[in-house]
């Protein structure tokens, strides 16, 4: 499997990025962007996530099976949220 | 009963996994996959036996239109704890828990599954959850519906709800674990040859059931955790006044337990794929249909939660969409049933009491879900929502379909379990008798469901009591199909003959090694060369040998 | 069971023994992800019904130790991956000091939610009988928006605490694993050819620093601006 040895000044430029990213965060939090401001944090926060995953967690190195899993832990997370929210979305009354 | 007369009478092996050691240390402490399994087999059946004294109750409470036995809260008690012991500690871990854990390491050629100690863990993980249950049932009861409605369940319910959310949280666990353990060893402990599409149908519905457990469990434990903080600590998730809204868990609850029903019924498909090749002596009809099939279900099953919830409040676009896929889980199950037909035509079946607990489950199973497709429809089931037409549409489902799965399976690998045959024409006798006990508990209650009796009421206008009463009767001769079972089958581990390798004779793996088997499964690890139910390129099953029919009835040696 | 040196009897092979390992470890961050999962929806769900009492309850929170904090887990994360990549090239001595690097940024972590949660405690803001929010602190728009008020804004403290909790739960049982593999990355059991475990706590510490990524704009990063 994935003996993959990744360099360690990769995973001293992917904590800087993280970090950045958290201070824009912050940051945007004080920025008027009405409904946007959740979008932009979301955002933020899915590219922090993706970060440590595909290099802390090593999947980018990783063989196509654990890429699946990953996948479709996301897709069925997805799923809960999005046909949940559906029906809040689509009520008359709500 | 003559088990071997066409071929060299086999002994009982010397040293198996049943005699490999001794004392209760040597069962508590196993980590063999296949002792944990008659841990399990244990357990289940005592919580079994436990929600059937419930059901016993509710039929006889139901004689009269007042209700005969019990006041009306008891009633509420006796169909909540029924459903409770009955889907959470008998039908979910039935068949992947007992007859999973023992053989698919056997029919995938491992020594064992691949976290041996994690598999003890879920047992033990499962006797927690169900002492905390029983606790809950000794303790004021239980009252809410096996579903757990809130606010019902964290304002208003005056029962033991706590110590029963707990116990199921956990048992969550232990379902979660079992789970991951299946996946995991599917994919890394196969024998040499052993490829993906070599695999038993079996394994694969187990796979497809994993998949369920593993992403469906852990969202059921959420909800009951936050329904039980909302209980104890007044917090208001799903409480309308302090902010919250009911229907949200609804949602949670139903995106595990709508696909728990596929936990169910998935690794019954898979027991009669076993057995239907082996008694018709054909290959499965569609092998990598039916394996499609299967994972086709358990993703399908995911998409269909809210058709619960049609009356609950959801928004009407949300319950189009999730009517329309409702009828979607048609399509690979059916798919299933025309391709177990398919293998019978032309096969050379006969009637051993697995193949007849096979036919039970599909006619069972037809029933149970085209009725399935009534209640999918939003416009009938606005009408029968919540009558007795749900009530025995999913007994259908989860008894005549699960548990006659399970009975199967359980007769069909009893001589590799055990090393012994059980009395044949006494177990077809009580195959028969479940069957017919079923239809009569269960049809009546389609009848009285569609002229519109409301369930879980503890009392009925009079116009319903014919039905009632044969309903209860239905119940009697049921009890006695599932009564008889457990004594022929205690008698056999005695005084039972010889059952050999290989008795029905069947292709898979799991028939190659001894009956019991070793504590490491085979004596050497096997190497696969032929396909799935390959009857025909397999001289050493001994089939070309004439047919025989003696009056065991078993066709074979 | 047994055992021969590193390898358990049902496996043929280390690599075989070490893909079970991964790939359940794997699975079962997927449990976790769907587990959180739940938390995440009744959260969304709730938040929508209730904005204004959401958004008065992040700002008491504080939001200099919380994104203090979030730096401190994203450091252990590095930490925590140069462990591994140390275990992958053999440098025994360097597992260990990562590892105690790790333990050590966790430990600040869980040491600043105890401050946090202390506050809360003391300003009366922990769901229950004694949760109580000053009438000044509401302000006049948000009590004309949300009649409800106090009990809508515990809702968020209760969700606050659940996820908060939760995750601070996790990582307990990672600083114990951590401590776990300490012991026996000094007694020089991981090498490059054997350092499963290594690999495997790693995983699991970066999955509840995953969480802490979306815990912390959600929880304290709503309507930051009309402050």
């Amino acid at each position: 499997m994935s003996e993959h040895i990744v360099s360690p000044k990769l995973y001293l430029g992917i904590i800087l990025t993280l970090m950045v990213l958290t201070a824009v965060t912050v940051g945007a939090a004080y920025v008027e962007l009405g409904p946007w401001n959740i979008v932009v944090a979301l955002v933020i926060a899915t590219l922090k996530a993706t970060l440590v995953v595909l290099y802390f967690m090593h999947v980018r190195y990783s063989p196509g099976r654990t890429k699946l899993i990953v996948v479709a832990g996301v897709f069925w997370l997805g799923l809960l949220l999005f046909m949940t929210l559906a029906d809040y979305a689509t009520r008359s009354w709500y | 009963m003559s088990a071997t007369e066409s071929r060299p009478a086999e002994q009982f092996p010397e040293k198996h996994y049943l005699n490999a050691d001794y004392g209760i240390r040597s069962w508590l402490l196993t980590t063999d996959h296949k002792r944990i399994a008659l841990l399990y087999l244990v357990s289940v059946t005592f919580f079994f036996f436990i929600g059937g004294i419930f059901a016993g109750m509710i039929r006889l409470h139901l004689l009269t239109p007042k209700g005969a036995l019990v006041s009306p809260e008891v009633y509420n008690r006796l169909f909540t704890m029924h459903g409770v012991a009955m889907i959470f500690f008998f039908l979910i871990p039935a068949i992947p828990a007992v007859l999973g854990n023992f053989f698919m390491p056997l029919m995938i050629g491992a020594k064992d599954l691949a976290f041996p100690k994690i598999n003890l863990l879920s047992w033990y993980l499962y006797m927690i959850g169900g002492g905390l249950a029983l606790f809950s049932f000794m303790s004021g009861g239980l009252d809410t519906g096996w579903t757990f409605y809130t606010p019902l369940s964290s304002v208003y319910s005056n029962s033991a709800v706590a110590p029963a959310v707990l116990g199921i949280f956990i048992n969550g666990f232990s379902s979660i674990l079992t789970g991951l353990n299946f996946l995991v060893t599917v994919h890394t402990m196969r024998a040499p040859g052993m490829t993906w599409f070599r695999l038993p149908m079996f394994v694969w519905a187990n796979y497809a059931t994993s998949i369920i457990m593993i992403l469906g469990t852990p969202v059921v434990a959420t909800t009951l955790a936050l329904a039980g903080m909302e209980r104890l600590f007044h917090l208001g998730f799903f409480n309308p006044q302090l902010g919250g809204d009911p229907v949200l868990f609804q949602h949670l609850f139903w995106f595990y337990s709508h696909p728990a029903v596929y936990i169910m019924i998935l690794p019954a498909m898979g027991v009669i794929s076993e057995i239907i090749p082996t008694f018709s002596r054909k290959p499965l009809f569609g092998y990598k249909v039916m394996a499609a099939a299967s994972l086709a279900i358990a993703v399908i099953g995911f998409l269909v939660w809210a058709h619960h919830m049609f009356v609950a409040g959801q928004s009407t676009y949300a319950a189009l969409a999730f009517s329309f896929l409702t009828m979607l889980v048609a399509v690979p199950s059916a798919i299933k049933t025309f391709n177990w037909t398919a293998t019978m035509y032309r096969g050379s079946i006969s009637f051993e009491t697995p193949m007849i607990y096979a036919f039970g489950f599909l006619g069972l199973f037809l029933v149970g879900g085209l009725t399935g497709l009534f209640l999918g429809t939003l416009g009938v089931d606005i009408h029968v929502h919540d009558t007795y037409f749900i009530v025995a549409h999913f007994h259908y489902i989860m008894v005549g379909g699960a548990v006659m799965g399970y009975m199967g399976g359980l007769h069909y690998w009893w001589p590799k379990i055990s090393g012994r045959m059980y009395p044949d024409t006494l177990a077809r006798f009580s195959a028969v008798v479940l069957f017919i006990g079923f239809n009569l508990t269960f049809f009546p209650q389609f009848l009285m469901g569609y002229a519109g009796m409301p369930r879980r009421y503890h009392s009925y206008p009079p116009e319903f009591q014919v039905l009632n009463i044969l309903s209860t009767a239905g119940a009697t001769v049921l009890a006695v199909g599932y009564i008889l079972p457990i004594i022929y089958l205690l008698w056999s581990l005695r005084y039972g003959p010889v059952a050999g390798r290989n008795p029905w004779p069947s292709t898979g793996l799991e028939w190659q090694t001894d009956s019991p088997p070793p504590t490491e499964n085979f004596h050497v690890t096997p190497t696969v060369t032929w396909e799935a139910y390959d009857f025909e390129n397999r001289p050493d099953l001994g089939l070309d040998k004439p047919l025989k029919t003696d009056d065991s009835g078993r066709g074979h040696d | 069971m047994h055992r021969t040196g590193e390898l358990y009897g049902h496996f043929e092979t280390l690599e075989q023994q070490r893909e079970s390992a991964s790939l359940g470890m794997w699975i079962f961050l997927i449990t976790e992800v769907m587990f959180f999962g739940g938390i995440f929806l009744a959260y969304t769900v709730n938040r929508h019904a209730n904005p204004v009492a959401f958004a008065m309850g992040s700002n008491t929170l504080d939001l200099k130790l919380g994104a203090f904090n979030t730096g401190v887990l994203l450091a252990s994360s590095f930490t925590m991956a140069m462990a591994v990549w140390a275990g992958h090239t053999g440098k025994q001595k360097l597992i260990t000091l990562f590892l105690i690097l790790t333990l050590l940024l966790g430990g600040i972590f869980l040491g600043v939610k105890t401050v946090e949660y202390a506050a809360k405690f003391e300003h009366h803001l922990v769901p229950g009988s004694s949760f109580h929010i000053p009438a000044e602190d509401v302000s006049a728009a948000a009590a004309k928006a949300d009649p409800d008020f106090a009990a809508h804004a515990q809702l968020f403290f209760s969700l606050y605490f659940g996820m908060t909790g939760l995750h601070a739960l996790h990582m307990v049982v990672g600083a114990g694993l951590l401590i776990w593999l300490i012991r026996q990355s000094m007694q020089g059991r991981f090498t490059a050819k054997y350092n499963t475990p290594v690999e495997m706590v790693g995983l699991y510490w970066h999955f509840v620093d995953i969480v802490w990524i979306y815990l912390f704009p959600l929880l304290y990063l709503i309507d930051r601006r009309h402050k």
